[in-house]
């Protein structure tokens, strides 16, 4: 079953992302609004994918990696159609459409069976410190795109030569402020899920801190993104330069999570 | 219903013609009147702007009609027919419609969906109603038009782009701070096109709006209509670091905004956004400025760019206006063929057949002896008479309804049978075809 209403979600994304390419190419308001519908519907059978493969877990579909890109994907579009009612950045379901459907994709190549997870690491601990660090991640992706759109955005404005996508982006000061929010939401979510993956680690091993590839990879994106804010509060970095700042942290971070979970099989190798 | 249009504009004649055939809106009465009394036209309008000059009329004969409008145009500015024919462009009946409906929305405008043509057209009918040459047909044309006029502003986005300098530089504004409300704008020198562009930016929410001008008489002056603060020129540096938007136009043949300077503003002030707006020539602010990471300069040729590139954008808009129009025509034409001529039928009907039926029951309250057959009889018989007698009215109303006469059929067959029709029964007529 859940593997029906992952080819569905996989299917309604690309229609999705085709839609948002028209709209970015045509600029004619009733494509966006088709696409929104389009990537609703996706969103609505990537739901009960995650919830399908759940009940046939019976524990947070996270444990492969296949699963864990399923459900990156998922809280990143649900994080948008979240940002979608308060602030209304429309366009930015051009980029997350394509992404989720890249990770979708992405995801229908690896294995997709259940993995048992040794007894040792079942604790209640798993689903907190995993929601955490994919909505953490997510936010982290919406910055991104956000950035991506600033810096199409600037240098259409400096160039001086208005067009394409010119018309249809918002204004600069919205994206950096948008940018800016989800820093803002992503750092203590990202914090949150190196401390809880630590007392995770604690109860599962015995030992808080290991030095694994994984630890170490999210501190470095850590301090990235600490970089990040402090320069934005203290030195008045923003725009531009907080805008590439902020793809590179993402950059980085999207870099370890796919390297050690290729390394690893998964779940940070803690599973063999 | 034989409508039709003739006329030049922008686009089949040059200036010269055009000037020659305008007619001045003060004195306009004098060739509508000649239009409906010399010409034999039924109803006639005038549109004259500087791009067009265009005669609408109902005639009872189309070709009859198009002809004695371009005897009009001849004979009233004294122009040879076979001067004017070659620029001049007709459209008849439902075409006619179309264009007018194009027009009024600013489709067939030289900047393409500008608003003050809806008010020129507005005004030519409001000459023809004051000159009595506006009739039933001219007036529900018109109110269409201004009506398609709206829905095509509020579904397509063509009004929307900026086309003169002083709104693209509005628009720039937005694009780069987003909401304007509590920005802070700075005129360096006090040009009449500096002026225009910090009055459309204070209507789009900027708060406050300092003036330096080299004589400091006249940025005082300035600042009166805006509610502004008037400072020394050699001073506004200073004020640099507090200023969002900063439009220069004075007539030093230097730069006198330079990166260094701008450098140290960005600084103080936290690496904001600066907006800098340089529409002297010579340029009054150092191109190089432009490379400062969230400065962002345009001068008067960048503007005009973004001029033309807003344009080019309008005109993807102007397809989903045609349809627009398109569905209004067909409307248009549904409702004026027999909006007029359905209730009247129905409130004729409805009278003649209450009379029968009073005098119906009249008749057989002095029989009460008459067995329910011949009471049907008698029912049936009435029956028939009315719809005998009616017959051949209401085929022809429905005919002529068709045509330039009908309205005058339905006028007087409504003060014949002093038919008086709600506005309910009309509300349901024009529901019932507007769908």
């Amino acid at each position: 079953m859940s593997e029906i209403f992952f080819y569905i979600t996989t299917a309604v994304y690309l229609v999705a992302t085709l839609l948002y390419s028209a709209y970015l190419f045509a600029r004619k308001d009733r494509l966006l609004t088709i696409a929104q519908v389009a990537i609703s519907t996706g969103f609505a059978f990537h739901t009960a994918t995650i919830a399908s493969r759940w009940l046939a877990s019976g524990r947070t579909p996270v444990t492969s990696f296949h699963d864990s890109l399923t459900f990156f994907s998922w809280i990143t579009v649900a994080l948008f159609l979240l940002l979608l009612i308060k602030y209304k950045p429309k366009v930015l379901g051009a980029f997350v459409s394509p992404f989720a459907l890249l990770l979708l994709i992405t995801a229908s190549l690896l294995p997709k069976q259940i993995v048992p997870l040794s007894p040792v690491l079942e604790s209640y601990w798993l689903p907190v410190h995993v929601i955490l660090a994919f909505l953490g991640n997510a936010f982290f992706a919406l910055a991104f795109f956000l950035g991506i759109m600033y810096i199409i955005q600037d240098r259409y404005l400096k160039s001086r030569k208005l067009k394409g996508m010119y018309f249809v982006l918002p204004s600069l000061e919205t994206l950096d402020e948008l940018n800016y929010k989800c820093l803002q939401y992503g750092f203590p979510l990202l914090t949150a899920a190196i401390i809880t993956g630590a007392i995770w680690s604690e109860y599962a091993m015995g030992s808080y801190w290991e030095w694994k590839h994984r630890q170490v990879w999210s501190l470095i994106t850590w301090f990235l993104y600490a970089a990040l804010l402090h320069g934005r509060l203290t030195a008045g970095w923003r725009g531009r330069k907080a805008a590439i700042l902020s793809a590179v942290a993402f950059l980085s971070l999207i870099g370890s999570f796919f390297i050690i979970n290729i390394l690893s099989g998964g779940a940070h190798g803690l599973l063999r | 219903m034989n409508l039709v249009i003739v006329g030049l504009n922008h686009k089949t004649s040059p200036i010269e013609i055009r000037e020659k055939l305008s007619f001045p809106s003060a004195t306009i009465g004098e060739p509508l009147s000649k239009l409906t009394s010399h010409y034999g036209l039924t109803e006639a309008v005038i549109l004259s702007t500087c791009n067009r000059v265009e005669v609408l009329a109902i005639t009872s004969d189309i070709e009859k009609g198009t002809w004695q409008i371009k005897k009009f145009l001849s004979d009233y500015h004294s122009i040879p027919l076979e001067k004017l024919d070659e620029h001049l462009y007709v459209h008849q009946a439902e075409d006619a419609v179309k264009h007018l409906f194009r027009v009024a929305a600013g489709l067939d405008s030289m900047v393409m969906g500008e608003p003050q043509i809806l008010g020129q057209v507005k005004d030519s009918y409001g000459y023809a109603v004051q000159s009595n040459t506006a009739g039933i047909i001219v007036n529900k044309l018109y109110h269409k038009a201004f009506q398609v006029a709206k829905r095509v502003r509020t579904e397509t986005k063509i009004g929307e782009s900026a086309v003169s300098i002083s709104f693209a530089a509005v628009e720039l504004a937005r694009k780069i701070f987003g909401n304007l409300t509590g920005k802070n704008c700075m005129l360096v020198g006090a040009g009449e096109m500096a002026e225009l562009a910090a009055r459309h930016l204070q209507s789009n929410g900027v708060r406050e709006i300092m003036v330096a001008n080299r004589t400091y008489e006249k940025a005082v002056e300035l600042v009166k209509c805006f509610c502004g603060t008037a400072i020394m020129f050699r001073e506004f540096p200073h004020y640099l670091k507090n200023v969002d938007i900063v439009i220069a136009s004075t007539a030093s043949p230097n730069f006198i905004i330079k990166p260094e300077q701008i450098h140290d503003v960005m600084k103080e002030r936290r690496h904001k956004p600066m907006f800098f707006i340089d529409i002297s020539v010579p340029r009054n602010i150092d191109p190089e400025i432009n490379n400062i990471d969230n400065c962002y300069l345009y001068d008067v040729d960048d503007l005009q760019g973004v001029v033309v590139a807003n344009l080019h954008e309008r005109q993807k808009e102007a397809e989903q206006a045609e349809t627009i129009i398109i569905d209004e025509i067909e409307k248009f034409y549904r409702w004026i063929k027999s909006l007029d001529v359905v209730p009247t039928i129905i409130a004729l009907r409805q009278t003649c057949d209450a009379v029968r039926k009073a005098e119906l029951a009249k008749a057989l309250a002095s029989f009460p002896n008459l067995t329910e057959k011949e009471q049907k009889v008698l029912d049936a018989m009435t029956s028939a008479i009315v719809n005998k007698i009616l017959h051949h009215p209401v085929t022809h109303l429905k005919k002529e309804s068709n045509k330039i006469e009908g309205d005058l059929y339905i006028d007087t067959i409504r003060k014949l049978f002093d038919l008086t029709i709600d506005d309910e029964a009309v509300k349901k007529a024009a529901q019932s075809n507007d769908d």
